[in-house]
């Protein structure tokens, strides 16, 4: 297998990046450290799909891309379709021995943000997991359709205001909780499931490894903060996404063959989850008195989750 | 069923549509495909960019830096290259090659400052000056090493 190791940072950097810049992705945006730390940790050759969203229209404005490898523009729901598709003919070929080069190892992955995944493309990307296709599904979970211009979805989480539940005089934003997509894959009895943050560098890189190494349907999930639609400065990505690490909002963890959960990052300290929602936009009416209840259940909502991934963690069922 | 293949013998509604090159159900129309590169781009991941042969489709041949309002600034002797910055440029921006941090691509970066933030020397050895600056006012003003405050 063809995947480079990757001991430290300085190790990790000697790849050569298939990732272009000049991309429209906003300035300071997740979804392209993603990217580019996935095509970093693998030297295999890629096929790549993804669905409509962000990634999708600010990676291909005609005539340029920014993809150095295999990419597949395709609907707003059929990454995973797509990228079956892919791998179905790959294998096909192979038996066939009508391959140029049978022996090239080939990685194929699809990518969706949250929207293509939690919504439009759900019944798709359960199809595909389900037909047991050799691919990895990622996530760019940024908690709103950004593209085009912060609707909710139902990754959206409880509190925050989108332009569709907007908070105001009679509502405090989204009332409904977020959809738990990662424990909706592992019920699929996929080999990995994981949820990962571009902060947790190498963990990511780890994690991403794992799943490219699995064979069968892989899911990743990961957190990629929207400056525009959280309304933070772009410079503090980074320092967000460590906030919602280490406040348990985005606990990072892998579960194996549906059933052996591992607990991949514990922050030392823990922070209070008032720090990670003052630090942007969205929520700033949850500091209201009258909200300020909103800001109790979401943190009983996070130790109750913590908690039951701890014990899942010991009891390995 | 005479109706229907009346209705198949004639086209109906494709001629009007002027659509009469339309594709069977078990064909495959292609898309526009665009090649990042010209000829064979097998060894591209062994290639560093200046090895590559981009072709003019390739973004990489493209610029974004009408976008920055502010531009970082890299200043040698404070890196120790970490590569922080490398691993969490968005852009691509962060030229390092054997280990060694060696600049900024000022084509690709959108100035967001994220590698200014992610820095962890004491003094930054990247720091966000205003676009017009040039390099030898912001390196003469560099900042000095700053203490810790006693507790």
């Amino acid at each position: 297998m063809a995947i480079t190791s990757i001991k430290n940072l300085k190790e990790f950097s000697t790849n050569n990046d298939r990732f272009e810049g000049a991309h429209l992705l906003c300035p300071g945006c997740a979804h392209s450290m993603i990217v580019r730390e996935l095509m970093n940790c693998t030297d295999d050759n890629l096929v790549i799909s993804t669905n409509t969203g962000c990634l999708e229209v600010s990676t291909a404005v005609y005539p340029y891309t920014s993809w150095d490898t295999s990419w597949i523009h395709i609907g707003f729901e059929n990454a995973a379709t797509a990228i079956s598709g892919a791998e179905a003919m790959y294998k096909a070929r192979k038996r066939k021995g009508t391959l140029k080069d049978p022996n090239a190892p080939v990685k194929f992955v699809a990518f969706g943000g949250d929207g293509s995944t939690y919504d439009i493309g759900f019944q798709w990307l359960s199809g595909a997991m389900e037909r047991g296709h050799d691919f990895t599904y990622i996530c760019l979970d940024n908690e709103n359709y950004a593209n085009t211009g912060g609707q909710r979805s139902s990754s959206t989480p409880v509190g925050a205001t989108t332009t569709t539940a907007q908070a105001g005089s009679h509502s405090y934003g989204k009332k409904e909780k977020k959809k738990d997509i990662v424990s909706i894959m592992a019920a699929h009895g996929a080999p990995y499931v994981a949820q990962l943050a571009p902060n947790k560098w190498k963990s990511m890189a780890q994690g991403f490894q794992k799943a490219l190494g699995t064979e069968g349907p892989c899911f990743i999930n990961t957190v990629s903060a929207c400056t525009t639609e959280w309304r933070f400065d772009p410079k503090d990505t980074i320092h967000i996404t460590d906030l919602a690490t280490d406040s348990l909002m985005f606990p990072i963890y892998e579960i194996i063959e549906g059933h052996e959960l591992n607990i991949l990052y514990r922050p030392k300290n823990v922070i209070p989850v008032e720090e990670y929602l003052a630090a942007q936009g969205r929520y700033r009416h949850l500091f209201k008195p009258e909200h300020k209840h909103v800001i109790e259940s979401i943190q009983k909502e996070i130790d109750q989750k913590w908690e039951m991934l701890q014990r899942r963690e010991e009891a390995r069922i | 069923m005479q109706d229907q293949d009346l209705c198949a013998a004639q086209n109906r509604g494709v001629r009007e549509l002027g659509a009469e090159k339309l594709v069977g159900w078990d064909e495959v129309q292609q898309g526009v495909v665009i090649n990042s590169f010209e000829g064979d781009a097998t060894g591209i991941v062994h290639q560093k960019a200046e090895e590559r042969i981009y072709s003019d489709f390739n973004s990489y041949t493209a610029t974004v830096a009408s976008w920055r309002v502010q531009k970082p600034v890299f200043n040698i002797d404070a890196c120790i290259d970490c590569q922080n910055c490398w691993v969490w440029c968005p852009d691509s921006s962060i030229i390092s090659r054997d280990k060694q941090m060696l600049g900024i691509d000022y084509d690709h970066c959108k100035g967001c400052g994220v590698c200014v933030e992610v820095c962890p020397t004491n003094p930054k050895s990247l720091l966000m000056f205003a676009e017009h600056t040039e390099l030898d006012t912001a390196l003469s003003g560099w900042p000095e090493k700053t203490k810790k405050e006693e507790k």
